[in-house]
């Protein structure tokens, strides 16, 4: 039993996995992480993962892009090279509007999900670090640390009691790695 | 998500018996993990000979220059335009139903988001390609962007609309591909663990990374929602910048200010039949009957009958003002329009656009799908022709009756129209058998409130009131992959 490093319960219904997490937390069991392959609503709190501030990350980068194009539009257009056409304004600002809007468009959007694949680290040819193949498929994993958590079998028993189809016992933290 | 049922008057966005996680994913998946039937490669045979076409046309005209088209001094605009237009506009059905169906809670969009979004990218690479090779010299095509140059440095016209055009296609375009790519991480990933060899390690590459754990899924939510909220004026902008290429110009039928919204309603029209046009036969090729239903189908056609309408009405408003406006020049430029020398192009369009889509207010029609495919086709048409009509016809007879001219497509004008729809198809082909054409983990989602079997056991607990059950049973009937026997027993 030693060498076992995470034990995994595997369920085969989301209402079910949310009733084992319930009935780990209740007793006092320090979960992992939770795998699945479709969003579940409502386990972040019960997880305890904070809010997430990439709207206020957006924000700034959209900002960003409106003051990079007006000044920029400004320094072209107004400072650098001013044309006179029909002696209209040089910095005819209706006519930057629609660039603007693009560019805080782009910059939201580049910067959100840079942030966001940042935070979460992902990224091209990251090793994936999966613990149960199945967790992107049909089943939703509840991973606790085998060694943290020393009562293997109450364990094996809550989940058991909560509906897990599977308890796993794995050696090595993560299945997909050669 | 799961704790409490939909209501049961909400039609199934899942039909069939015994879906489970894994037949949603192995269905699904099965374009992407067995080998091509015939069908694929009788499709992606003809598409690659339109894409072949393509390449010969366009090379053409990058050694041959924009004289190989028919254009002449009057009509200096025609087939490239028109063409770049019709493919811009279709792409904005992709967009309008992975984000504004998504602020709007629409939970039909989670089984074509994925598919229409592919279209998207694929539809804009097709409209970028025009804009590239009617350039002339299309390897200066950089001097669009702003960058310093030897001439002082001489910036581009920050007033031109053709500016702001490229600031918003390449917004677009790349707003659009990242959108599609994060959504398409977690369906990458399960191809991934589910694959072995060098499949799984071409997947593991593109998958980022993905495992599916808590704090992911929680900020993915995040980022859709936030990405649906700035792609919405994104998409409603990029057609208006388009219809202002036009509008900001004082050419007599083009100079009005009813085109950026009419435009954009032409682009939602057009992008939707395109959208019908493909999924029409990817769920019956790839058997995704049970995913994409005829709930899917209708509401599509009743957002084609809308925007459709909204089209016609533009174009009545248009001639209206035209002779309320008391301009002659504009009168006379919509009187050319429906009488002059192309009229039949202006009744074309009338008809496909405005009279035939009527049609889909026949309960019977909307959901026959033979019926909606060839409509969504007519719609197709009918939307080339208004770009035709409203580029040529105002350009070909100007100011001088001695200018006046008509406008001759050359071969390579057809040719590079006819090779952009096989590079379109080509493209979105490919994309079937690569990538999940249905966004999985989203359908999933559905799968214990909305399906059809979630709802079977809500009748059969019987908690539910007679007649709205009824009521549900007889929304059934249109449903092709329903079988009513199921149903007659209770």
């Amino acid at each position: 039993m030693n060498n076992i490093k995470y034990i995994l319960g595997s369920f085969g219904d989301p209402d079910e996995m949310m009733h084992g997490i319930q009935k780990l937390q209740d007793n006092n069991i320090k979960i992992h992480d939770v795998y699945t392959p479709m969003p579940i609503h409502g386990i972040e709190a019960k997880l305890g993962v904070k809010r997430s501030r990439l709207d206020i990350a957006a924000f700034f980068f959209g900002i960003t892009g409106t003051m990079t194009m007006l000044s920029f539009v400004y320094f072209a257009a107004a400072y650098d090279w001013p044309i006179n056409i029909g002696g209209k304004p040089h910095f005819a600002l209706p006519d930057f509007i629609p660039i603007t809007f693009e560019l805080t468009i782009l910059f939201c959007a580049f910067g959100l999900v840079g942030s966001y694949y940042a935070s979460t680290h992902l990224f091209p040819g990251r090793a994936p670090r999966v613990m149960d193949l199945r967790a992107t498929d049909d089943r939703f994993i509840i991973a606790i640390d085998a060694k943290e958590n020393a009562e293997h079998s109450k364990i094996d028993d809550l989940l058991k009691e909560a509906g897990a189809l599977e308890v796993k016992y794995n050696e090595r933290k993560y299945v997909s790695y050669e | 998500m799961s704790g409490h049922n939909e209501s049961i008057l909400r039609e199934p966005l899942i039909t069939g018996k015994n879906i489970t996680y894994a037949k949603i994913t192995d269905d699904i998946l099965m374009p992407v993990e067995n080998k091509p039937n015939r069908a694929w490669w009788i499709g992606f045979i003809i598409a690659l000979c339109g894409a072949t076409l393509w390449v010969v046309a366009v090379g053409y005209t990058f050694w041959f220059g924009i004289g190989a088209w028919g254009l002449n001094k009057t009509v200096g605009w025609a087939w490239d335009i028109t063409g770049f237009v019709w493919w811009v506009g279709i792409g904005h059905a992709g967009t309008l139903i992975s984000a504004v169906l998504l602020l709007f809670r629409q939970n039909w969009r989670n089984s074509i988001n994925r598919s229409a979004e592919a279209m998207t990218i694929f539809a804009v690479i097709c409209a970028a390609t025009y804009v590239v090779s009617h350039m002339g010299r299309p390897w200066l095509a950089y001097w669009v962007l702003p960058l310093p140059n030897q001439f002082g440095s001489l910036w581009v016209n920050f007033n031109s609309p053709l500016v702001w055009d490229m600031f918003a296609i390449s917004t677009y375009f790349s707003v659009s591909l990242l959108f599609w790519y994060t959504g398409l991480l977690p369906d990458i990933a399960t191809i991934r663990d589910r694959a072995t060899g060098i499949r799984r390690k071409v997947y593991s590459i593109m998958s980022f990374g993905w495992a599916g754990n808590v704090k992911t899924w929680q900020r993915f939510e995040a980022v859709s929602i936030i990405l649906a909220g700035i792609s919405t004026p994104l998409v409603l902008s990029v057609h208006t910048i388009v219809s202002m290429d036009f509008a900001t110009s004082v050419i007599p039928g083009w100079h009005t200010t009813i085109f950026p919204p009419y435009f954009v309603a032409g682009a939602i029209f057009s992008g939707f039949a395109m959208v019908l046009t493909l999924l029409l036969v990817a769920r019956k090729v790839l058997g995704l009957e049970n995913y994409i239903t005829m709930f899917h189908i209708e509401s599509m056609n009743k957002i084609i009958i809308l925007t459709g309408s909204i089209v016609g009405v533009a174009y009545l408003t248009e001639f209206f003002i035209a002779w309320y406006s008391g301009s002659e020049y504009e009168q006379y430029a919509f009187i050319n329009r429906s009488t002059g020398p192309y009229w039949w192009a202006y009744w074309m369009m009338m008809t496909c656009n405005v009279i035939s889509p009527q049609l889909l207010w026949f309960k019977k029609i909307r959901t026959s799908i033979a019926a909606t495919w060839i409509l969504s086709i007519v719609v197709n048409i009918g939307m080339w022709f208004e770009r035709f009509v409203i580029i040529v016809t105002s350009l070909h007879r100007d100011y001088l009756p001695s200018s006046w001219a008509m406008f001759y497509p050359s071969w390579v004008d057809v040719s590079v129209f006819v090779g952009s729809i096989g590079v379109f198809f080509t493209l979105f082909l490919l994309f079937l058998r690569v990538l999940p054409s249905i966004a999985i983990a989203e359908v999933k989602l559905l799968l214990k409130s909305a399906s059809e079997q979630a709802k079977l056991e809500q009748i059969k607990e019987g908690h539910l009131e007679k007649e709205h059950v009824t009521e549900y049973i007889e929304s059934l009937e249109k449903f092709d992959s329903v079988k009513q026997e199921d149903y007659a027993k209770i």
